[in-house]
């Protein structure tokens, strides 16, 4: 039973997150290299802009925001269940290893098999996708233990042990290539939101219009493995099955998103965690915020290095790492 | 952990046997580096070679490619180890390695910021830079972990480096990506053991003498810290003083480390923990074995490195991290209960 008053307080946070996203979203759409003026947006958006005001808005500045507050979402969404899962504020699928799994299938694939620029654009999310997958069922099958079933300590440490590995043989794959392809690697790693067309949202939409629910849905259970898995199995629930199950949304949900945004860390650590000290530890009632502070964490960081530092911007990845680790650091220092 | 040093698994007699041996490892380790290659060369050439008594493009070959790097192997090799098992005992942390405590990120970073601030600075310049960045990175890793008054677990300094880390490649990459220099700045991080020239050696070489050096003077001192910090008070040692002078070490190998062949993960986490296994945890004896058998390692890395897919050069940055991988999954596993 939840108290009518926390709800509200749910309900009013929610209300005001989606205000502080519609005006990011509003404030970005008027911020650019090219000529857009505020005032003009809104016609613009309702159908009365003309063809160059259209191009601008429909096929560049909008699909970018899009994905970023997708990615966002689903990197948030992501991070809670780890961190529920792992009984650890520290998870964050960055941290242990799916970031440089995705981005060490990235390289690979780049610099050996030279594929006409136009199909192979739209290949590399799937294959960020299978290389993120593979690393982290590497890390679950390495950090599970035939005596105790899974445990969260091993997995941090064996994603941090595969993310060590894996950035490193990475930068060695990029310094082989030549300099245009390092420049776009580089940027790729470094989380520059480069899936900026409206294929590419599709790409992330079906993901999270799928497991958002999903992960929703088993929130109680979550409730339940986060007191300890002796508990889960007094309550009859089958631990190991569930553990697999949440496991999986949260590497596709982490997948998705870097495929198509590229090395983006901490903003699964930082929402979740906001989250948590808004509205307490219930995870129906965090995961809603968190999925919403996650999008507008991302979207933020993104609109800021993209305008900040002309001409050619930082990646939205960059900012949220200079933001987040010190935020990890704040979190680690507190027991 | 044992804390009795006479149980010690060897006596001198018998190190000095194991030493022995390690030392025929590596001078025919450092021979099949020189021998085995792109282009054929034969032993009695590498002889000639090495006592500059004869002439020719092979001979040339041998005098200005294979030797440098071969000596660079040697080198990084014995840093990365000594730097290890330093940072492993006085931490007391079976994880410890300067590329899972924010060492490496640092100079990384630091010498991103020296090429896109100072692009004329010299090789020296770029070398003291890393310098800086390393002891940066490990300044931030140790001064978060000391924040906490009981102490960090050891599960806790790694994430903490590994948030370090990935806050510094973060810099780095935003600093080479705004200035455009992401090239040059890899050729420095990742360029592995390739076009390593004897001027670049006489540069570096200096400093990881004098940091091997004055290891092996500090290594009784390293053995009681690495027991348990009060017994090390108890016998009089100021571990202030040993802990400052130990940590400028660390710096010093680790930094000309990677300003020479750029990130090389793991080693400085597989040697130590290979060699306590073989003579036990007196640190007099690990350090020089340390040294000689990561010298071996780097030197068999880079080998195999070159002749996995010859002609083409696997980087041996990225051989040396997957073979470390493994390693480093067996001790999380086998010190399980340490790290709650």
């Amino acid at each position: 039973m939840i108290h009518p008053e926390t709800i509200k307080r749910q309900r009013l946070i929610i209300f005001i997150l989606v205000f502080l996203i519609l005006a990011t979203v509003i404030f970005s759409l008027g911020l650019g290299t090219s000529q857009l003026s505020f005032s003009r947006i809104i016609p613009v958006l309702l159908g009365q802009g003309n063809f160059n005001e259209n191009f601008v808005l429909f096929s560049i500045r909008l699909p970018r925001l899009v994905i970023t507050l997708l990615a966002g979402m689903a990197l948030a969404l992501s991070g809670s269940i780890l961190q529920g899962l792992s009984r650890n504020d520290l998870a964050d699928p960055g941290i242990i290893g799916i970031n440089s799994g995705a981005g060490f299938a990235v390289a690979l694939f780049f610099l050996y098999f030279p594929l006409q620029v136009g199909s192979f654009i739209y290949l590399l999310p799937l294959v960020a996708f299978a290389g993120a997958l593979i690393t982290a069922i590497l890390i679950y099958f390495f950090s599970y233990d035939r005596n105790s079933g899974l445990k969260p300590i091993k997995l941090i440490l064996v994603g941090v042990g595969f993310s060590t590995a894996l950035s490193g043989a990475m930068m060695v794959l990029i310094s082989s290539a030549d300099r245009s392809k390092v420049e776009f690697i580089s940027r790729w790693l470094a989380g520059d939101i480069w899936g900026t067309d409206w294929p590419f949202v599709l790409a992330l939409l079906p993901w999270l219009l799928i497991l958002l629910p999903a992960a929703l849905y088993m929130s109680n259970r979550l409730n339940i493995l986060a007191l300890g898995n002796s508990i889960a199995v007094g309550v009859g629930m089958r631990v190991e099955k569930e553990q697999a199950i949440l496991l999986a949304i949260a590497v596709g949900l982490a997948a998705a998103s870097v495929s198509v945004t590229g090395g983006i860390a901490f903003v699964g650590l930082m929402a979740p965690h906001i989250a948590k000290t808004l509205i307490g530890k219930r995870h129906q009632l965090f995961m809603p915020i968190a999925i919403l502070i996650g999008g507008w964490l991302l979207l933020l960081a993104d609109t800021i290095g993209r305008n900040i530092f002309q001409p050619q911007g930082v990646a939205a990845g960059i900012m949220v790492a200079v933001i987040g680790a010190p935020y990890f650091i704040y979190l680690l220092t507190q027991n | 952990m044992k804390f009795d040093l006479k149980k010690n698994k060897v006596n001198s007699l018998s190190f000095s046997f194991i030493l022995l041996a390690s030392l025929l490892i590596l001078v025919a380790s450092f021979f099949l580096a020189v021998v085995f290659g792109a282009a054929e060369i034969s032993a009695a050439q590498v002889w000639q070679a090495l006592t500059a008594s004869g002439t020719g493009d092979d001979i040339l070959i041998i005098q200005e490619i294979r030797l440098p790097r071969a000596v660079a192997a040697v080198v990084v090799g014995a840093a990365l180890a000594v730097a290890g098992a330093i940072m492993q005992g006085m931490t007391r942390n079976p994880l410890a390695d300067p590329g899972l405590f924010g060492l490496t990120a640092g100079a990384n970073a630091a010498l991103a910021l020296a090429i896109a601030l100072f692009p004329a600075l010299n090789y020296f310049g770029n070398i003291l830079a890393s310098f800086i960045g390393a002891a940066v990175g490990a300044g931030l890793v140790f001064g978060i972990s000391s924040l906490n008054k009981k102490g960090f677990s050891p599960f806790r300094i790694v994430l903490a480096g590994s948030a370090v880390s990935t806050f510094l490649y973060a810099l780095a990459k935003g600093i080479s990506l705004y200035f455009q220099i992401s090239k040059n700045v890899s050729m420095w991080t990742a360029g592995g053991l390739v076009g390593i020239s004897w001027t670049q050696l006489k540069l570096i070489i200096p400093f990881v003498l004098v940091g091997l050096a004055a290891t092996f003077f500090l290594s009784r001192q390293l053995t009681i810290l690495s027991l348990k910090e009060e017994i090390a008070v108890g016998l009089g040692q100021n571990i202030f003083r040993i802990k400052v002078f130990l940590f400028i070490i660390i710096i010093v190998l680790t930094g000309a480390s990677v300003a020479l062949v750029g990130n090389i993960v793991f080693l400085g986490l597989m040697i130590p923990h290979i060699v306590r296994a073989a003579v036990g945890r007196d640190y007099r004896f690990v350090l020089p074995l340390s040294a000689l058998s990561g010298s071996a390692f780097m030197l068999l890395a880079d080998l195999l490195a070159r002749t996995i897919n010859a002609p083409y050069e696997t980087p041996v940055v990225a051989v040396v991290a997957m073979l470390g991988l493994p390693f480093f999954l067996i001790i999380v596993n086998k010190r399980r209960r340490d790290f709650a």
